[in-house]
Formats: C-alpha cells, structure tokens, sequence
C-alpha cells in the first residue's frame, strides 16, 4: 500500500526525513514513533499528498480520495456547526447517504447532542472526536493519524482504541503516536524516527 | 453536474461563513463609504466628472484588495484547506466557489457605494454599473488566485497587495473608459474580454497553487 524508498524531505536547509525506506502491506497498521521534530507529521503528510519529496520515491496505492487524513488540526470550519462540516465534506468526498453516515459517526463518537452546534464552541477534546468523524466519513482504505489520542479524556480515548480495532479489520493504518503503547494490541510494525 | 454541485455547495458554505462571521462585509463597506467621504473633501469644490470617475474605481479596487485580504482567512487560520484539497473533487471547484462569494460581497459592497458616490459627485450612468458588474469579475478572478498563494506565504499582506495591483489595471482602464466616454461598448468588451482570459487562467492554474 505504501513504498518509500531513500525518502528524503527538506525545507529549506533543514532535512526533516532521511534515506527513509519503508513498506506498508494492504491491511497492515503501522505505528510510527520519534521525538518531536523527527518528522513524524512530515511522513503523514507525503503519504496524503499534501506535501512532496525532495528526494527519493514514495509511492502510495491509494487515490486521493480513498485516503482519511487526521493532522494536529481538525480542519473543521468553526463557523459552522458539526454536522454542516460533515455535510460539507461528504458532499466533496462523494459519500453516499451522507447525512445517515455523518448522524451515524457523530453519534458513535457521543457528539451527537452537539450536533447542531458551532465547532467554535468546541473543546479541544470534542474537536478531536469530530475531526475523526471527519476522518472517516468517506470510509477510507488508507487512514493516517497524527496523534490520533491528542485532546481525547480517558472516554474518548478507550471509543477510539475501539474504533481502531473495530476497522482495522479491512484498512491500513499509519498512526504517528507518541503514546505506542495503546496502540500495541493493533500494530502490525513500528517505525522508530530518530 | 458534479462539479456544479461541488462549487454550489463551496460558495454556500462561504457565504453561511461570512453571514455568520460578519467580520470582512461590514468592513468593506466602511471602508468604501469612508473613502468617498475623503475623496468627497479633498477634491476641490469644481471637481471634475472624470476625477470623480477615477476615484470611484480607486475606491471599488482598494475595498476589494481589503476583502481579497480575508477571503482564505478562514482556511489560513484553521488550516481546513488541508482537508478540501484531499477531497476527490476538481480543485478548481475551491477556486470557484471563492471567487463567485468574493463576487458577491463585492456586489453587495458596492449596492452602498454606487448610490453614496451618486449622492456625493453624480448619477452614475449604466455604463458605468455594466463597467462594475464586468470589473467584479476580473477582480475576483485573478484576486482569488492571488490571495490563494499570498495566504500560503509570509508577508501575505504585503504580497498580495504586489500582485493584485498591478494585474488589475487594466480593469480600472476598462472601467473609467466605459463610464467616461460616449462609446461604453468598446471599453465594456474590454473588461469582458479580460475576464474571460483572466478567469480561464486562474480557473486553471489554481490546481498548482494549492498543491506543494
């Protein structure tokens, strides 16, 4: 599903990933660790075409819109409630019955009862839980997260781990985390950066 | 059909933002209303027409550089354009739906300005709000463009500025011509001829200034 092969990523002068070579099988769940800086959300972001290599090959079996993508922001806009970003992007990402899809998944992460709220109004915590609705609204074959348990109360986070495991069954994962061990029971490899 | 949809529902979303917001609107219209009011004192009592005419478009361009200023404000500041350039749709559909909204808070802008300019100088003819109509939709064209690749850098509010300006010159020629001269058709095919080039341009290039 992903290849990379002497995976290079500057910007500027700073060279955040180097002679990077990894593979990542169809259905595999890779977790990714390292220190802050050692270009965790980097490798993310190449994998979800927001960004491109300096140096090297990445190639990635997935069309962009098979790809669900959680980054340090939610990218939600906060002027609209919940369900019109859900909306939004169902409409853009061509999800069919979209409006069950998005009922469906805010309700399973228990923001349904915000529904109807402007995200602006949202803890860190909620905007997390709705940036995973988001994630995976279009029911993504490739899923790559950025500190996916980031905001997320002792709740939230056990919903996610269930979650995860729940899909992990017919997607591939690649989840930079800081905290591998909840991840444990669900990797299938690990990728330490230095 | 898709894609019509796509830009359908990106304006919406841009208009409900601003209609909720009310932050770029109100400003825009202040800022052109004050900028008559000035133009009003400082041009001598026996100003010309014409003065008057060029001052107008000085006044139309400017409060559009200030709206141009906050269009991708929403996608900078909660980086969410992230997460439409991901989307499966043709990127251009971002690009659209921007400049369509920009379009018409433009129009609305300039539902105050043109009877406040009437009342402050003269009528304002019908050439003259052809000449506007035509002239939005260059501005917005290329302005949404610019304003996409200026918000992605530093120095945005400095970059924009040096992009936009010069490029929309040859609207204020096409707009001053229309409104000032007995023979508006020529100046109005103009800014339509402008337009469509402009807007051709920026309808296709913007896919390369979203991507890295």
């Amino acid at each position: 599903m992903i290849r990379a092969r002497q995976l290079e990523k500057r910007f500027g002068e700073k060279r955040v990933l180097r002679g990077l070579e990894l593979e990542l099988e169809r259905g595999g769940f890779l977790v990714v660790t390292g220190p802050n800086g050692s270009g965790k959300t980097t490798l993310l972001r190449l994998c979800a075409g927001l960004a491109t290599p300096t140096k090297g090959t990445l190639a990635v079996e997935a069309e962009r819109g098979r790809i669900g993508y959680l980054g340090h922001e939610p990218l939600v806009y906060r002027e609209l409630t919940a369900l019109e970003n859900l909306e939004l992007y169902g409409r853009l990402y061509r999800v069919p019955q979209r409006q069950e899809r998005s009922g469906m998944l805010l309700e399973r992460f228990g923001l349904w009862e915000a529904r109807d709220a402007r995200t602006g109004t949202f803890s860190r915590g909620m905007l997390q839980r709705l940036a995973l609705c988001r994630t995976l609204l279009h029911e993504p074959e490739l899923v790559l997260l950025d500190e996916p348990f980031s905001g997320l109360d002792v709740e939230g986070s056990a919903l996610l781990e269930r979650q995860l495991d729940e899909l992990r069954a017919d997607r591939t994962f690649l989840v930079a985390s800081h905290e591998p061990e909840r991840l444990q029971a669900l990797a299938s490899a690990r990728l330490a950066l230095a | 059909m898709t894609y019509l949809a796509d830009v359908v529902a990106l304006t919406r979303k841009d208009l409900l933002l601003q209609l909720r917001a009310r932050d770029t609107l109100p400003a825009m219209a202040l800022f052109v209303l004050s900028a008559l009011v000035v133009f009003n004192f400082a041009l001598p009592v026996e100003e010309s027409r014409l003065a008057a005419l060029g001052l107008l478009w000085v006044a139309i361009v400017f409060t559009a550089l200030l709206g141009l200023g906050r269009t991708w404000a929403a996608e900078r500041e909660q980086h969410v354009l992230d997460g439409l350039v991901l989307a499966p749709c043709d990127r251009s559909a971002i690009w659209a739906g921007k400049a369509i909204s920009t379009f018409v808070f433009l129009a609305l802008v300039e539902l105050i300005a043109l009877p406040a300019f009437s009342i402050f100088f003269s009528p304002v003819s019908g050439a003259t709000v052809a000449g506007v109509l035509l002239a939005n939709v260059g501005i917005c064209a290329v302005g949404t463009l610019f304003a996409a690749m200026s918000s992605a850098g530093r120095g945005r509010e400095l970059l924009l500025p040096l992009f936009f300006l010069p490029l929309v010159l040859p609207v204020v020629v096409g707009g001053v011509g229309a409104g000032a001269t007995d023979d508006p058709l020529r100046y109005l095919g103009f800014l339509a001829l402008y337009d469509l080039l402009f807007a051709i341009l920026s309808w296709a290039s913007f896919e390369y200034v979203v991507t890295e």
